[in-house]
């Protein structure tokens, strides 16, 4: 069998590890979600598989009560104090939760693919600029779809090594014309 | 691979995202101190174990997260509905005339 390396990059996905970002996950009844979007400086999305994004900060809406928000690694003290500030206007719950993941971008041909073979959603079905919490051969995900060929994936840390090994084994399968 | 529609979601999506969760409408006893041991086992243990329409509980485990209610034929395995947990139980005339 050939090896990977032997077959021109571009016609497969490329697998990359992201680098750390802030990542929380906010709970909180629909009704605050205004309150709390405004301390965020974006709007929250009101149904599930939304997204919205404002000055490199992205919120998905997940659940009907939950939210993940994302932002650049040293914006996450600022979220923290700001959703603080709102409390006594808008209960919620906010649990930092930056170190449970890691993220993968999938991109390139046969992006699509490649997600097929872990996902039993039919991820062409999700619109790109929107996203979904669903499941990567028994590990949850969250996943974004940036592109046409272009994901994102937020899997927690224990799993991230059985993914990103199934990754590789399914670009090495697209490699072969399997 | 059956089908399910998450009502909180408003998906259709693979049951691989979705665990099932027993029989649904058991209303947990007010004062379980006050039940006799028969009543307590049913509450605990025993189930309709239907033929037909079953009313059960799914969660949206790799999705939303929700629990949901939904009714199933167990013989054909076919989803008559799902509704949002707390919702009251549908009649099942009304699920048969809405076909």
């Amino acid at each position: 069998m050939k090896h990977t390396d032997d077959f021109a990059p571009e016609d497969l996905p490329a697998i990359e590890v992201l680098p750390p970002a802030a990542r929380f996950s906010l709970r909180a009844r629909p009704a605050q979600a205004e309150v709390l979007g405004r301390a965020l400086g974006l709007t929250l999305p009101g149904r599930v598989g939304e997204r919205t994004g404002e000055a490199g900060r992205e919120a998905m809406c997940l659940g009907p009560d939950e939210w993940v928000i994302l932002a650049p690694e040293e914006d996450g003290a600022a979220i923290v104090q700001a959703l603080a500030d709102a409390y006594g206007e808008a209960p919620h719950a906010l649990a930092d939760i930056s170190d449970r993941e890691i993220r993968f971008r999938v991109s390139g041909k046969g992006t699509l693919d490649l997600m097929a073979m872990g996902c039993p959603r039919d991820v062409s079905a999700i619109a790109p600029g929107r996203g979904a919490r669903t499941v990567f051969d028994g590990a949850t995900v969250v996943l974004w779809r940036d592109g046409e060929e272009d994901v994102r994936l937020d899997v927690w840390r224990s799993f991230a090594p059985h993914v990103r090994d199934l990754l590789e084994t399914g670009r090495a399968e697209l490699a072969a014309g399997l | 691979m059956l089908l399910i529609h998450c009502p909180y979601c408003d998906e259709t999506l693979p049951e691989s995202e979705f665990a099932y969760a027993g029989e649904a409408h058991i209303a947990r006893p007010a004062d379980p101190s006050a039940t006799t041991d028969e009543e307590w086992r049913d509450y605990l243990f025993i189930r309709s174990n239907v033929k037909g329409a079953h009313y059960e509980r799914w969660r949206h485990v790799h999705g939303c997260a929700r629990f949901f209610n939904a009714v199933r034929d167990t013989v054909s395995d076919r989803f008559l509905t799902t509704y949002p947990a707390g919702a009251p139980r549908p009649a099942l005339s009304d699920l048969e005339a809405s076909e």
